[in-house]
């Protein structure tokens, strides 16, 4: 049997051979149809693995990678995996053949599309198996580029390259505070499997690195997956083609997040900070993105909106499903079991529903060119099949019966009621807030959903603001919305054969210590008449009253001021960071190079003579010095003098022949400190330097030859009084202060190791060659350089004369 | 002992010397005064190196003597075409 990592990698390889497929068969045959095997086969693969999984059998298999570093390919199948597995590729599936009939053969640049789409399958698939957590982020971060390439699918659009770059800052921004999350991770543990984590829980709990892991692992399923605040990426990846937008946007990427808090809720659930933040914040978001879905026209955005709020409602649910973790198998356990249940029922609902919805978006889009459903009407009579699906899958996001939105719905309405009686973390005051803003935010759901229907096909049709020749989509396009609606219809009428089969083995790989019997997971379409019942025909009530009177509030809906979107903040904060960068750096990148020295200057003081006196290493011991003759205290006053007349020059050849002077002087002190060959060469290079300082000042042009004295500035003289300071302190300190005894006696038998008199000519050439050979190189490289700069210039003037 | 006094009072002597022709290079008042002066500092210097090695006692220094004698002669040409003719190597023409 092929190990399932296999398949992990099928799309990569196979993405690899689709630009010459495209090349050479794209004439006579879309593809998008070599590509559906792909995922139809991965998709057939995972199927068998359902019973021996729902049997509570798990796979693991590990491709090393680079095992000196203990980063393996670990790939791990349980249930949770699984279900992801099939999702991906079933839905992968489906939207490829949707593609083929959406993507147009002559108009589009299908290579590209594909290879982004198989990338994407791959990494996704990657994320979801991955037990190592680096190779874990690598998958997701592979995940975040290939949404970026796919949502610039269309680059020559402006909208399209800023929803792309908007998706690419803030998800990767997610997966690094993921990264460092996970590195903790690997600190506290100290070993990079998932599984290992959960096994040794009690190392975690207890250690100080605990927390912060646990905010920056959520701030990256939170970014992933839309949650409030970091939702703004969402509507606008929308300018992705459609398919994309149903693959990505709403049934897999999206749901990385929630796969990463599913995943993580072993380790961090059943503490009050993680029970707060996903419930919390899962709250929030179901109630910001069903409330500003209302307020859209356009039918993507919309259908964007409603991804986040039901994102949401999943995120909350699994956060009050961590509950279970705190109480334990018990009673009260078992009831917040049916939460997590309850959030991986409604995820692979949401997948099905909210896929087919993207796709009837699609098809309107395609058939009629519009997607403003204040341009659309009436589409009812003109396009049924299509209107069949929405329906179906409208209503099933509103949570009505007989569609397996209703039974996700009721069951979260059970969860939230259950909170309110959970009496810790502080619920029993707040707790009642969740059954509150749930049902609200229902209402509002309910609400967009009918808009989203009725705008559309009911009404009157509005022929002449289409700007295409209306009528029913190809089959081609409506079978994988067909699919994804039967699916929605027959999870309603068998909801527990999905139960058994996909959901309790997920549900045991996100609660591993609980040890639940299947006969309290039945979901049941008619549990008698109690309170989540009157819930939902509340919200039925209220929504169709809010429908009604649609007209008269959401036009002030509508007209909610810019300055409340986060959307906008966003794109100020980027303008601004932007701005605030510039001007920042113009203000210290002047140009200038005097600016730049005054900041390597003044640096250098700082450190140093801040070590000096801040590590009090300022120590002087002169009791090694040697007496100080008058000649060269003669001499010194001599240099200070001509160095002083070097600074206070009025013109340049004052200057010149003062700096001539110090350094006569200067192999003078050489003489006197009895260094011949340095007295020597420094007699030459003095000489030779005055010469090129005159010819330079030859070369000088005109106008400036004539600046008298150098000008007057504070700043120069305080940088470098106390560079001339700090450079003279650490001398004085350094000199005190022998170590160790200097090797300069085995130097000394340089007439017996080298044959040389001269001690310095055998160090030069014999001890230390390699330093000399070195400095000839320097010289030469020097010369060189001369040479070419005066011989450049003088042919590029030719070369201008000609021209 | 005599010698080695005597010796000292021409260091003295020569020191002054130096400092006083430095003197003029800083004092100017024109270009040509300021290089008269350096050629003047380069010859001193040949002096005080043959009073040093005489008083060190070694004849390493010997060569130095002589290289300051070619080099401040090539400096002073040096300026001193560059202040009659304004630069210090001429083109062919």
């Amino acid at each position: 049997m092929i190990p399932f990592y296999a398949f992990i990698f099928l799309p990569f390889i196979f993405a690899i051979i689709v630009p010459f497929l495209y090349k050479y068969l794209n004439r006579q045959v879309h593809t998008g149809w070599f590509v559906l095997l792909v995922p139809l086969s991965i998709f057939l693969y995972f199927l068998q693995y359902i019973p021996s999984v729902a049997a509570g059998e798990t796979y693991m298999y590990t491709l090393p990678w680079i095992p000196t570093l203990e980063i393996n390919l670990t790939s791990y199948l349980d249930g949770l995996g699984l279900m992801f597995g099939l999702l991906i590729s079933g839905v992968g599936a489906l939207v490829i053949l949707y593609s083929i009939f959406y993507m147009s053969k002559e108009r589009e640049a299908l290579h590209n599309f594909y290879v982004y789409l198989l990338m994407f399958m791959g990494a996704m698939l990657g994320v979801v198996f991955s037990d190592h957590l680096l190779v874990f982020y690598g998958f997701w971060e592979l995940t975040s580029v290939s949404s970026f390439l796919l949502i610039s699918y269309w680059y020559e659009r402006r909208s399209s390259r800023q929803g792309a770059l908007k998706a690419m800052l803030i998800t990767v921004f997610g997966g690094f505070a993921m990264l460092a999350g996970f590195i903790m991770l690997i600190l506290m543990a100290d070993t990079y499997s998932i599984r290992e984590l959960i096994a040794n829980l009690n190392l975690l709990q207890n250690h100080e690195l605990f927390l912060p892991a646990m905010l920056c692992v959520l701030v990256g399923a939170f970014t992933k997956s839309a949650q409030f605040p970091f939702s703004i990426w969402l509507p606008d990846a929308m300018e992705a083609p459609t398919p994309v937008s149903s693959y990505l946007h709403s049934a897999t990427m999206v749901k990385a997040g929630i796969y990463l808090v599913a995943r993580m809720t072993p380790i961090f659930g059943g503490s009050s900070v993680w029970f707060w933040l996903v419930a919390g914040v899962g709250l929030i978001t179901l109630l910001y993105g069903s409330l500003t879905a209302l307020r859209q026209t356009d039918l993507k955005a919309l259908l964007a909106y409603s991804t986040i709020s039901q994102l949401g409602l999943i995120m909350c649910l699994l956060g009050v499903g961590s509950l279970a973790v705190y109480f334990g198998s018990g009673e009260e356990g078992t009831v917040f079991t049916v939460a997590t249940f309850a959030a991986l029922f409604h995820l692979f609902n949401h997948s099905t529903f909210k896929g087919s919805l993207f796709m009837v978006v699609g098809i309107i889009d395609h058939e009629t060119g519009r997607r403003d459903i204040r341009f659309l009407g009436g589409l009812m009579h003109v396009m049924p099949v299509t209107f069949t699906i929405a329906l179906v899958g409208g209503l099933s996001m509103a949570g009505l019966p007989p569609f397996n939105g209703f039974l996700s719905k009721e069951m979260f309405f059970g969860a939230v009621n259950e909170v309110a009686h959970a009496g810790i973390f502080g619920l029993s005051s707040l707790g009642v807030l969740f059954p509150i803003i749930a049902w609200v935010a229902s209402i509002f759901t309910f609400v967009y959903c009918m808009i989203f229907i009725f705008k559309t096909f009911g009404g009157n049709f509005r022929p002449e603001k289409l700007t295409r020749e209306v009528h029913e989509a190809p089959l081609g396009m409506l079978i994988p919305p067909l699919v994804l609606g039967l699916l929605v219809i027959l999870i309603f009428f068998f909801p527990n054969l999905l139960g058994k089969a996909i959901l309790i083995p997920a549900l045991s790989a996100v609660l591993p210590m609980m040890d639940v019997a299947p006969y309290d997971l039945k979901i049941s379409a008619w549990h008698g008449l109690n309170l989540e019942l009157l819930m939902t025909v509340g919200v039925i009530g209220f929504g169709w009253l809010l429908f009604k009177t649609a007209k008269r509030w959401i036009t002030s809906l509508r007209g909610f001021p810019k300055g409340f979107m986060l959307s906008h903040w966003f794109d100020r904060g980027i303008e601004e960071t932007e701005k605030l960068s510039g001007s920042l750096t113009n203000r210290y990148m002047t140009g200038s190079l005097r600016h730049y020295l005054i900041y390597i200057f003044s640096f250098f003081v700082l450190l140093l003579l801040g070590s000096l006196l801040g590590l009090h290493g300022l120590h002087f011991d002169f009791s090694q010095d040697a007496p100080i003759g008058f000649f060269e205290t003669g001499l010194a006053v001599a240099m200070i003098l001509a160095a002083l007349t070097v600074l206070l020059a009025g013109n340049r050849i004052v200057a010149i022949v003062a700096l001539g002077a110090m350094g006569y002087m200067i192999s003078m002190f050489f003489v006197i400190f009895r260094a011949p060959d340095l007295a020597l060469t420094q007699m030459v290079v003095e000489t030779v330097t005055t010469v090129l300082f005159l010819l330079c000042f030859y070369h000088l042009p005109k106008l400036k030859k004539n600046i008298e004295r150098i000008s007057f500035k504070l700043t120069n003289v305080i940088i470098s009084l106390a560079m001339g300071v700090t450079v003279s302190l650490l001398a004085l300190a350094a000199n005190g202060h022998k170590l160790f005894e200097p090797i300069t006696s085995f130097f000394e038998n340089a007439y017996e190791l080298a044959g040389a008199k001269n001690i310095v000519n055998a160090i030069l050439v014999d001890f230390r060659g390699f330093d000399t050979m070195l400095e000839i190189s320097v010289l030469t490289i020097a010369g060189l350089g001369v040479y070419l700069l005066v011989h450049q210039r003088a042919k590029r003037r030719e070369s201008n004369e000609t021209e | 002992m005599i010698f080695h006094t005597i010796l000292i009072i021409a260091l003295v002597l020569l020191l002054a010397a130096i400092l006083f022709n430095l003197y003029r290079v800083i004092k100017g008042p024109s270009s040509a005064d300021r290089v008269q002066a350096l050629d003047s500092v380069g010859i001193n210097l040949i002096a005080s190196i043959a009073v040093y090695s005489v008083l060190l006692h070694t004849h390493a220094f010997f060569d130095l003597i002589l290289l300051i004698g070619i080099l401040s002669f090539i400096g002073t040409v040096a300026f001193a075409r560059f202040m009659e003719r304004g630069a210090v190597i001429e083109r062919k023409r």
